[in-house]
């Protein structure tokens, strides 16, 4: 009795450590030039799928003002990257599985920040904020300095 | 001295006047480009004498005002010895700014105007001018 307890403990823990070790969110890559080559000039190029196209539309009308920067482009080069992003979005009928990352955000609110969305929050409730302020990390933006393949499209648990 | 003599004159007078200007990374491109902001310089001042090093230098790691709060200076995200990485407000790492470091540097047209476009808005809240352009170019240029 005590041997089967025993064992299931250790069969429970394998399986949950197993499930951890494959634990992590991929989205398809970014495939598009201009969105690439614009839009990670500051930071990677956040995947489109993480936020509704109603988000994206927003934040493309007035690139000028970006997060207190400016990242104006040509009208036509904005115009292409609009269009990608608004049909990479989470709620583009393309995007497989983009519902998760909208759970909780209601209907009408238009998030500029992925990290501002509920699902990135509860996401990343668990860690302390002393982590994103550390100079190695900076901001919540940087996923890459946590998520090293970020700008793959995998978001695997955050190593260090 | 007869006028197509004087003009010879001139010109290799000017020749090696370039050649001592010019960086050891010449690059076609980024001389090109310095041209044009030369030409600019001299068509708002007529007195225009040429690009400098030192005044480059002093407006590359000033403090200035004008701009947004959080980037006072060109060496908020550059690093403010500029033959190492900067970094970006959201940490992303920026390749060196001195041509000795990384040659690609100011030799695309539409990267230079782009970004002294975005740059110079959020650390002078205005252009710079095309004097304080070739200042910042030259003086990467010989670092
Ligand atoms: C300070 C480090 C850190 C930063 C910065 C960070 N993350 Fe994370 N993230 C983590 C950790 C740690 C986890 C795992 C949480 C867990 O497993 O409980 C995680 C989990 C995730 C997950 C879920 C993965 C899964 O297995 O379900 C996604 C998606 C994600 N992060 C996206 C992002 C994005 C997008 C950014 C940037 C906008 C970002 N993260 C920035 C540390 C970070
Ligand atoms: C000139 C620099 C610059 C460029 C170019 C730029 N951004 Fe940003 N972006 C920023 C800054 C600064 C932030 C705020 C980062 C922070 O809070 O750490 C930001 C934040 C973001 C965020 C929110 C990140 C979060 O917190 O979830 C998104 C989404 C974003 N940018 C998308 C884009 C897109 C799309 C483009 C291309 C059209 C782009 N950015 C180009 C500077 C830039
Ligand atoms: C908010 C951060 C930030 C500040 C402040 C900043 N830069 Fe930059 N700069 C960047 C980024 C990001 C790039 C693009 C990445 C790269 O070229 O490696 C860049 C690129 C440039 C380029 C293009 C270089 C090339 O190879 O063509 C020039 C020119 C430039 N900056 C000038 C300036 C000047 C002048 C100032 C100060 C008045 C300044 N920057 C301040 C972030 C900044």
């Amino acid at each position: 009795m005590k041997r089967l307890a025993l064992l299931s403990t250790i069969v429970f823990t394998l399986g949950l450590s197993g499930l951890r070790a494959d634990e992590g969110v991929k989205v398809s890559p970014i495939d598009h030039a201009a969105t690439l080559k614009e839009c990670g000039g500051c930071h990677i190029a956040f995947p489109p799928q993480m936020l509704p196209s109603r988000s994206w539309t927003k934040m493309m009308g007035d690139l000028a003002n970006h997060f207190g920067e400016n990242a104006a482009l040509d009208q036509a080069v904005q115009d292409d990257i609009a269009t990608y992003l608004a049909a990479h979005a989470a709620d583009a009928p393309a995007t497989k599985g983009g519902a998760r990352f909208t759970k909780g955000l209601g209907a009408d609110t238009v998030p500029l920040r992925i990290t501002e969305t509920p699902y990135w929050k509860r996401e990343h409730d668990e860690i302390a904020a002393s982590r994103f302020s550390d100079p190695k990390i900076k901001s919540k933006a940087n996923c890459i300095a946590c998520h090293r393949t970020a700008d793959k499209g995998e978001f695997l648990e955050g190593d260090e | 001295m007869s006028n197509s003599r004087k003009i010879a004159l001139i010109s290799l007078l000017s020749l090696t006047n370039l050649a001592m200007v010019l960086p050891a990374a010449a690059d076609p491109a980024r001389d090109a480009i310095l041209a044009t902001l030369a030409e600019e310089a001299k068509k708002a001042d007529p007195a225009f004498g040429g690009f400098s090093a030192e005044r480059g230098q002093a407006f590359f790691a000033a403090k200035h005002t004008g701009g947004k709060p959080d980037t006072p200076s060109c060496t908020s995200c550059h690093s403010q010895d500029p033959t190492a990485a900067g970094e970006t407000r959201a940490g992303k790492r920026i390749e060196p700014m001195a041509v000795s470091k990384n040659p690609s540097r100011f030799n695309k047209v539409e990267e230079v105007n782009k970004w002294f476009g975005r740059n110079c808005n959020s650390v002078l809240g205005r252009e710079c001018t095309a004097v304080e352009k070739g200042d910042f170019i030259t003086y990467l240029s010989a670092k």
